[in-house]
């Protein structure tokens, strides 16, 4: 039998590390879905007037949408009406250390690996935890303050700074957008907010958790990060489930807003439930992310996606101002019956625009991967320069790899290039691993490891390590 | 230190390697002569363990025990290396990185820590030297790019760095020019000692020139037809290989 026979056969053995479920009481409203429960959804979270009529305005235009099916995944939608809208871990009331967080809580933090405490004091990462709908904890707030710099659940930011919230939510992806994000902006419960003031660096890297716990709820979570004038900031999501026989739904809105000559780094790094070997159960992550850059602005989305059952997400870039950039660094791993359709949009508006897309999708086991992606050069776009690289990588032969470029061009002085490659982890690359002593497991690590370095290295330093762990473990025992 | 009895090998149930016998004793430098189609990059790769091979007869032991069964990296770890024909590119993987991590794995089959960073940056340099590469080679993706002569000479980069006990060269010297197999020639003398052995796989004499065979044997329709020392070699290069056909006939 050969390897590639062997890989047929013999899918992932690596467990699941995050399938726990954390028993901590929750306060979860029935299921379904209705203005009655937008209303309550509000009315708990204490929201002034606007924002309950913005997600009812929400709602009604969601109402007269249809669910999108032209991605390249398969699945059974998600009954709507069986999903309960909010979950909140007990109590809730507002916490102001970590001592007041629920302690079976502090251990599920432990179990991710993200001990607070640690955080605090020896990486310099300011953290954002959401666990089912709401955040329970932001580390570093104080210190972030003394530079004017807000980042709190964006719960929190309705509160404090609804002028903020009020001025920019929806601006970048409004609420007719698609299905999902419509659906969001009915129901969104928490999520991340970040404001960093003109002329500011921020110090350290922002970080949010997601998680979902409890069953049968979705996850939809809203973040907004505008970067003022000439700003900076770098910020991390990670997000993790328990393993469920039932798929979850996680329907997020990320916006990003990039004033004059402000940088934004995103980084992902997606581990959501996968599902199970025969493809059973997993998190639905039907994703909305976009972000507008006004003059010589930048932003640059980094995603290291190898989780959920079904992925559709497409980061994307508004380079609506002169001189501004906009960068797409992903990579995209599906293993036993995942899959993913996943790439970015880059709109050239200003002149002098650039962008920059290198896709890395990896599928193995019986998934399905698809890179889909848009440059579209506005009329006004003069010299708008575009570089998109979009690779794939096969193991067995059950798997499957698709790329759907979208390219529109409407000003003659655009410059487009598009470069593609299609290649199998040959033999005779693990072979060779083999003979120097390299096992099999190792040696796809490494492999992998070094088809994605272009995108693991925009990563920070401790997210990269991480990352790299991670895509060895979601193809661990994926070759015999 | 290798003992191959009567080995028979069949791919897609065409048979190969037709009932070879072979010993090495540590020490030793033989060369194994053949014309192409004979079976010598089977031959070295069934004792390196690749496994699209089916050995349906004979035996092959390494140090005294049976090598069949093990995995192609356990019988890296026992000490067989392999210098392959035509290195194979792994985009991405530094010259470093692939070796660390080759010496780390069988460190760990071993039972041993990693080496540390100092002593590995120490080995390296020491290596680098002998076989005349610049540095910035170490950080360059394996393969990738390197012309003939660089793959070749990465290769016995990689051999001077594992230490094996029983080196196998398949055709080490195609695609080198005469520097360069110079170079390689050099490196490979300078490793071998009294309780290693070299078998050097080539169908032309000027490899020969360099390192000098113990022994040579003539592979032929999968079997080896002739053995004897280094004149042999000579013999060959002078007569053909229709010399050994029409003694066979």
């Amino acid at each position: 039998m050969t390897e590639e026979d062997k890989l047929l056969e013999e899918v992932t053995s690596a467990e699941y590390k995050y399938g726990f479920v954390t028993d901590i009481d929750s306060d979860t409203i029935k299921n379904g879905l209705n203005e009655d429960v937008i209303r309550l959804i509000s009315s708990k979270k204490n929201e002034p007037e606007w924002l309950l009529e913005w997600r009812l305005e929400g709602f009604k235009k969601f109402q007269k949408m249809t669910e999108p099916e032209w991605a390249n995944v398969h699945y059974n939608k998600p009954d709507l009406q069986a999903i309960s809208y909010y979950s909140a871990p007990k109590p809730k009331k507002k916490l102001d250390s970590l001592d007041e967080v629920d302690p079976e809580l502090l251990k599920t933090f432990e179990k991710l690996g993200i001990s607070l405490e640690e955080q605090k004091h020896l990486t310099g990462v300011a953290v954002d935890i959401v666990v089912d709908s709401v955040s329970v904890a932001t580390s570093f707030k104080e210190k972030l303050g003394e530079l004017g710099i807000i980042f709190c659940s964006i719960s929190e930011a309705i509160q404090e700074h609804p002028e903020l919230v009020r001025k920019y939510i929806g601006t970048v992806v409004p609420q007719t957008d698609n299905f999902y994000a419509a659906l969001n902006s009915a129901v969104f419960t928490d999520g991340s907010f970040c404001y960093i003031p003109k002329g500011t660096r921020c110090p350290m890297e922002l970080s949010t958790y997601f998680r979902i716990n409890q069953a049968g709820t979705g996850q939809f979570e809203r973040t907004l990060l505008i970067a003022d004038e000439g700003s900076y900031v770098s910020y991390l999501e990670g997000c993790t489930a328990p393993s469920r026989d039932e798929n979850q739904l996680h329907a997020a809105v990320v916006e990003l807003i990039a004033m004059d000559e402000a940088e934004i780094k995103y980084s992902t790094v997606q581990n959501w439930y996968p599902g199970d070997k025969e493809g059973k159960g997993g998190v639905f992550n039907f994703v909305t992310k976009r972000g507008i850059c006004h003059k010589s602005a930048k932003i640059s989305w980094t995603q290291v996606e190898t989780g959920s059952a079904v992925t559709w997400k497409y980061p994307s870039c508004i380079l609506k101002g002169d001189n501004s950039i906009g960068e797409f660094f992903s990579v995209a791993v599906t293993n036993n019956y995942q899959q993913a359709d996943t790439g970015t949009k880059m709109i050239h508006i200003g002149k002098n625009t650039k962008s920059t897309i290198i896709s890395k999708g990896i599928a193995a086991g019986y998934s399905n991967s698809s890179y889909r992606g848009l440059v579209k050069i506005m009329k006004g776009a003069e010299n708008a320069r575009n570089f998109s690289q979009c690779d794939s990588l096969l193991m067995g032969d059950k798997s499957g790899s698709h790329t759907f470029p979208y390219i529109e061009v409407k000003n003659k002085s655009a410059l487009i290039e598009h470069e593609a490659t299609t290649s199998k982890i040959g033999e005779d690359q693990l072979f060779y691993c083999n003979q120097r002593g390299i096992g099999t497991d190792e040696a796809i690590g490494l492999i992998v490891n070094g088809y994605c370095k272009d995108v693991l290295n925009q990563l920070p330093m401790e997210f990269a390590v991480e990352a790299q762990k991670l895509l060895s473990l979601s193809l661990e025992g994926s070759v015999g | 230190m290798l003992k191959i009895q009567d080995l028979k090998v069949e791919i897609d149930g065409k048979e190969i390697i037709k009932g070879l016998s072979l010993e090495i004793n540590k020490g030793e430098v033989h060369a194994i002569m053949g014309p192409n189609g004979a079976g010598k990059s089977t031959l070295s790769a069934v004792i390196a363990g690749r496994d699209e091979y089916e050995v349906t007869g004979g035996t092959i032991e390494f140090d005294g025990k049976d090598i069949m069964d093990l995995a192609p990296e356990e019988r890296a770890h026992a000490g067989v290396f392999l210098s392959f024909q035509y290195p194979v590119e792994i985009p991405g993987v530094s010259v470093t990185n692939f070796i660390k991590t080759a010496i780390n794995e069988s460190r760990k089959a071993k039972g041993l820590d990693p080496i540390p960073a100092k002593d590995l940056l120490k080995l390296m340099r020491e290596k680098q030297q002998l076989l005349e590469m610049d540095k910035q080679f170490m950080s360059r993706s394996i393969n990738e790019g390197f012309s003939g002569g660089e793959k070749k000479r990465n290769e016995i980069f990689q051999m001077a760095m594992l230490d094996p006990k029983l080196a196998i060269l398949d055709e080490t010297d195609s695609g080198l020019d005469i520097d360069a197999l110079r170079i390689v020639a050099n490196g490979v003398n300078k490793l071998k000692n009294e309780d290693n052995a070299v078998m050097v796989i080539t169908h032309y004499q000027r490899l020969l020139d360099h390192i000098i065979p113990d022994f040579v044997h003539v592979l032929y329709d999968g079997k080896i037809v002739k053995s004897g020392d280094k004149n042999l070699a000579l013999e060959l290069e002078a007569k053909g290989y229709d010399w050994i056909k029409q003694e066979l006939a």
